[in-house]
């Protein structure tokens, strides 16, 4: 299977390109949309600042990523990739998000410690295709300021100073508030499930 | 709920996990990619591998280590010792590190943080802090180079300071605890997580699981490194968890 993970920019992708190939498939780490073009899976990673996903805007990133969604193709938004498939986030005002799940990210509110780091647990709300393979609601690592509403899109939500969105799908565009490739296995088996979905 | 990290410390030196007691006596202790995934395996939630090796010669092995460690490892895999430089980050980012530890390098050049911080991200930053008691007192200094020098900066103001220049975690060593096994300094601990609003993994003197709990509990800790305790099989990490969560600590576990 080749995996085109976007490289806009946005951090450290050795870690995702890793997982990938250690399950056997192929993955390249670029910013040539005509990679994403030819690309069976499409992943947009990447971490930090929502200002960043201004990245995607340029050089036709954002185009081949639609194109890919339109084409069936899946797709899949890992931390601030998956924020960037919402609506916006007040983390940075006046950008938009490709809004394919609705809302805005916000930050988590004082009560507690910001950013969310280490591991926390899945709750399941609905039946999940990534999700599929994996019997008891797993733990996942987590390392992020802002956070995603839990909406109709949500088929795992998290807790930490209120329920926010873990993972969201809309028909073969995937979500993920954490970090699959850092989730040990239960992450592994994640990755596993997006390879191989019927598309 | 956010449940509390274990995370296995190994301190490498020329390619070979290391333990010394206070810093000195070093004793060795295996392959750090064998003992990376043993660890991984056995429930760890991040594995930190510290470069300790004093001579260029023996820092060559670094890279090849870090990428030998990170290939199936796919828990957080943190990289320190020996970064100056925003290259030196980028290198052992490429190696397959998650994140990397600044100790000597950030206290002589804040501004390091905030470049690695800008490139890669607040959470691939963490700031190590050597902190040792002055006379008993509260008062605690950071010191640098393996904690040989004294740099007279106050711990808990210097870890204020690396988070505003855009530290993700503080991972903090009481160099009065370190390597004997007598417990954590909870206080130095407690005082630090009160101090700053980023994660602080505690350091130094884990002897036994009822420290891990007096660490959590009473310092307040996001999380605590062990090293020596499991490296000797005094304790494996699944059973030092299975104890944590059976005393009521949130762990990751079984996982």
């Amino acid at each position: 299977m080749s995996v085109a993970i976007v490289d806009y920019g946005a951090g450290n992708l050795t870690s995702v390109k890793k997982a990938f190939d250690w399950l056997g498939h192929h993955a390249t780490i670029t910013s040539d949309p005509e990679m994403i073009a030819a690309a069976e899976r499409v992943v947009v990673p990447g971490v930090g600042h929502f200002a960043a996903t201004r990245g995607l805007e340029s050089n036709g990133l954002r185009q081949a990523i639609e194109s890919a969604i339109q084409e069936g193709r899946p797709v899949l938004g890992i931390c601030l990739g998956m924020q960037w498939m919402f609506s916006s986030s007040t983390e940075a005002p006046g950008l938009r998000g490709v809004a394919l799940f609705p809302g805005e990210c916000e930050r988590f509110p004082e009560s507690v410690k910001s950013p969310h780091v280490g591991w926390n647990r899945l709750r399941r709300n609905r039946s999940s295709k990534l999700l599929a393979a994996l019997s008891e609601d797993p733990f996942v690592y987590f390392t992020h300021s802002y956070r995603a509403p839990v909406g109709a899109c949500t088929v795992a939500d998290c807790e930490y100073g209120g329920p926010f969105s873990a993972v969201v799908e809309r028909d073969l565009v995937f979500g993920v508030q954490f970090h699959p490739e850092k989730s040990g296995t239960a992450g592994i088996k994640m990755l596993e499930a997006f390879c191989n979905l019927s598309c | 709920m956010l449940t509390k990290r274990i995370i296995a410390c190994l301190d490498v030196d020329g390619g070979r996990v290391v333990k010394g007691v206070k810093f000195v006596n070093l004793r060795d202790a295996g392959d750090p990619a064998e003992l990376a995934a043993a660890h991984s395996e056995a429930g760890a939630d991040e594995i930190v591998l510290l470069d300790i090796s004093a001579t260029a010669e023996k820092r060559k092995t670094l890279l090849e280590t870090v990428r030998r460690t990170a290939r199936q490892l796919f828990i957080p895999f943190t990289v320190g010792g020996g970064i100056r430089s925003l290259e030196d980050a980028s290198s052992v980012f490429d190696a397959g590190a998650d994140k990397i530890s600044l100790n000597s390098a950030a206290l002589a050049n804040p501004e390091l943080i905030t470049q690695i911080a800008e490139r890669f991200g607040s959470q691939a930053v963490i700031v190590a802090i050597d902190a040792k008691n002055m006379n008993g007192t509260g008062t605690y200094h950071a010191f640098i180079a393996g904690g040989r020098t004294h740099t007279g900066r106050d711990a808990f103001e210097w870890a204020r300071e690396a988070e505003s220049k855009g530290a993700g975690e503080i991972l903090l060593t009481s160099m009065d605890r370190d390597g004997t096994g007598i417990g954590f300094d909870c206080e130095l601990t407690r005082a630090m997580t009160n101090s700053v609003r980023i994660p602080v993994i505690a350091s130094g003197g884990a002897g036994n699981v009822q420290h891990f709990v007096d660490v959590f509990r009473d310092g307040q800790a996001d999380a605590a490194l062990a090293a020596s305790i499991l490296h000797y099989g005094l304790t494996k990490v699944g059973d030092l968890k299975q104890e944590l969560a059976n005393a009521g600590i949130p762990m990751r576990w079984p996982c």
